[in-house]
């Protein structure tokens, strides 16, 4: 079930656009603020909302980046594995966190605190290596930067 | 030298909020654009010579052309605000949206005002969420300036404006797979003709213009299309937001003349390549423009000079190789790049992207074999243009086929010597 709030969220963006199902992106964003993920049913709750068949809403969800269709830990690491960042040291970064988490890429920690993911090029190229955690852009990384940048998440 | 882009934009400090801009003379040029024709506005910008600044370098004021005007028209009409910055080496746009997001808005209004749209939605690239607040609040303070809403500054000129945050795809920088993600699709190509402008977002006309272009316009509309071409050394008008990446001593981003030499770029802005590292070769407009060498360095950057020297200026920031990187591990990663944000839709793209990268990485692991090099070369014919949806895949086959040809020795040798000569 969708909450109030969340319904007067997703209504809210429905105001921008022509079409209901133009929220759809928008709205799985605003599910995925408050559960951190896109379950099967919050999936169908979305799509009832907006009048779309689970199927259609699906292949939207599946198509961004963004939207998470499995769990995912409290938070998400984006590491940019994209052509200027892999020059400037994107590997030992990689490397670095698999072995300082105990996970690849798509895995979750055992006490769920981190998601590691590759992202595409962060627009920050000047300032490689760069890295997502959450909402904030961490750049110009080495690995004890990185060190210390983990410590700071619960 | 007058700088349109980024003349309000100093390091370290927040972007000036909508009353400093106005101070800065912001907001004027939409004052002079609503004195005049939207018609009168399409011809100054014709004038200006002005070309897209997103990649493909498409002559604005034509591309405006195209949008069915007067009472006629189908609508609401729309305008979008390309910011959807994903083309990997390039941060040129995120410059101007957290640098001066007043100037883009000013932009977005005038344009729309060109082709009498009613709508403008700015589509924004997720990860920038510094850009997503100021713009935001850029648009909040324009609509009660009466800049946006009803009744613009007492004209009948009325424009709605909505910032779209994104969920992430390589493919919605594509104007038709950006228009698919703001109707709520996957994001895929659609056939052209018809063209947006004419059957756009919800069928409705449609224009899609990158962030430095429209950052452009204000400029235009306030100093006119001779002053904006003056700014050039070459003939194509204006100036260009220039980029470095790599193992260069200063890399980042400057306003410079349009035309600016790439060595003097590399050498006078970049300050050149660190100390231990040889220059090898530049994809000078991001990751889908064909490789150059030292001996491009006097070539001009622009649209006509750079595609003359075999490449594109595509976003004008370069990514450069130097030789303690391998040629071929950066190639595979472009590839595979592009083959993961592949969108699926048409075969070539969907099945040939993923078979390159694998080639590439067999290559880059010494399990290439020496055919692997005439398959790639066919694959740069079989995934070129005319042979898909979009320009994704002959994008994609520009670094790999002057790759093949510039730093053919290094995959020769990664195949001979069963290994990559830059690993342990």
């Amino acid at each position: 079930m969708l909450t109030e709030r969340v319904k007067k969220e997703i209504q809210q963006e429905l105001s921008k656009y022509a079409q209901k199902r133009a929220a759809g992106p928008e709205a799985l964003k605003i599910v995925q603020s408050h559960r951190g993920w896109i379950s099967d049913e919050n999936l169908s709750d979305v799509a009832r909302f907006l009048d779309m068949t689970d199927e259609e809403l699906d292949s939207v969800a599946t198509c961004y980046n963004l939207i998470f269709r499995k769990p995912v830990g409290r938070h998400v690491i984006l590491i940019c594995d994209s052509v200027t960042c892999w020059m400037m040291g994107y590997e030992n970064l990689f490397n670095h966190l698999q072995q300082k988490l105990g996970i690849t890429f798509g895995q979750t920690t055992s006490d769920g605190r981190f998601t590691l993911l590759p992202i595409s090029c962060l627009g920050a190229c000047d300032k490689a290596p760069a890295m997502m955690i959450d909402d904030t852009l961490y750049m110009e990384l080495d690995t004890s930067k990185l060190d210390e940048i983990i410590e700071k998440y619960e | 030298m007058e700088k349109p882009l980024t003349g309000n934009i100093q390091p370290d400090r927040k972007p000036l909020d909508i009353t400093e801009y106005e101070k800065a003379g912001g907001y004027q040029a939409l004052r002079i654009a609503l004195g005049k024709s939207p018609s009168d506005i399409q011809k100054i910008i014709k004038d200006s010579n002005l070309k897209g600044r997103g990649g493909a370098g498409f002559p604005t004021g034509q591309k405006w052309s195209f949008v069915p005007m007067g009472r006629d028209a189908r609508r609401p009409k729309y305008l979008v605000v390309n910011a959807d910055e994903m083309e990997p080496g390039t941060f040129k746009d995120r410059l101007l949206l957290e640098g001066d997001p007043n100037l883009v808005i000013e932009g977005a209004i005038i344009s729309a005002y060109a082709v009498e749209a009613e709508v403008v939605y700015v589509f924004l690239r997720w990860a920038y969420k510094t850009a997503s607040s100021r713009i935001e609040k850029a648009i909040a303070q324009a609509y009660e300036k009466k800049y946006l809403g009803k009744n613009i500054l007492g004209s009948d000129y009325n424009l709605q404006m909505y910032l779209h945050n994104s969920a992430g795809r390589y493919m919605c920088g594509e104007e038709d797979g950006l228009l698919d993600a703001l109707e709520g699709k996957r994001a895929i190509p659609r056939s052209k003709p018809p063209y947006p402008q004419t059957c756009g977002l919800w069928g409705k006309p449609t224009v899609v213009n990158n962030v430095e272009t429209l950052a452009n316009i204000p400029y235009i509309i306030k100093k006119g299309p001779e002053s904006f071409k003056r700014l050039s050394l070459t003939e194509e008008g204006g100036t260009k937001l220039y980029g470095v990446s790599g193992r260069v001593n200063n890399p980042g981003l400057w306003e410079l003349p349009l035309g600016t030499p790439m060595g003097e770029i590399l050498h006078k802005y970049a300050e050149g390549m660190r100390e231990g590292y040889r220059f090898r070769g530049v994809l000078p407009g991001g990751a889908s423009t064909d490789f150059l060498t030292e001996e491009h360095f006097d070539v001009k950057m622009d649209f006509t000079n750079l595609q003359k020297a075999g490449s594109r200026l595509g976003t004008g920031t370069m990514i450069v190789l130097d030789d303690q990187t391998c040629p071929v591990g950066m190639v595979y990663n472009l590839e595979k790049f592009f083959a993961r944000e592949s969108c699926g839709w048409c075969t070539p793209c969907r099945e040939g992207l993923p078979w390159i990268a694998e080639t590439l990485e067999a290559i880059e692991n010494g399990q290439g074999r020496p055919e692997d090099l005439d398959l790639l070369e066919e694959h740069t014919g079989l995934l070129g243009m005319g042979h898909t949806f979009c320009a994704l895949a002959p994008g994609a086959m520009e670094p790999l086929q002057s790759a093949l040809r510039i730093f053919r020795e290094d995959f020769e040798k990664h195949i001979s010597q069963h290994r990559c000569p830059w690993r342990q």
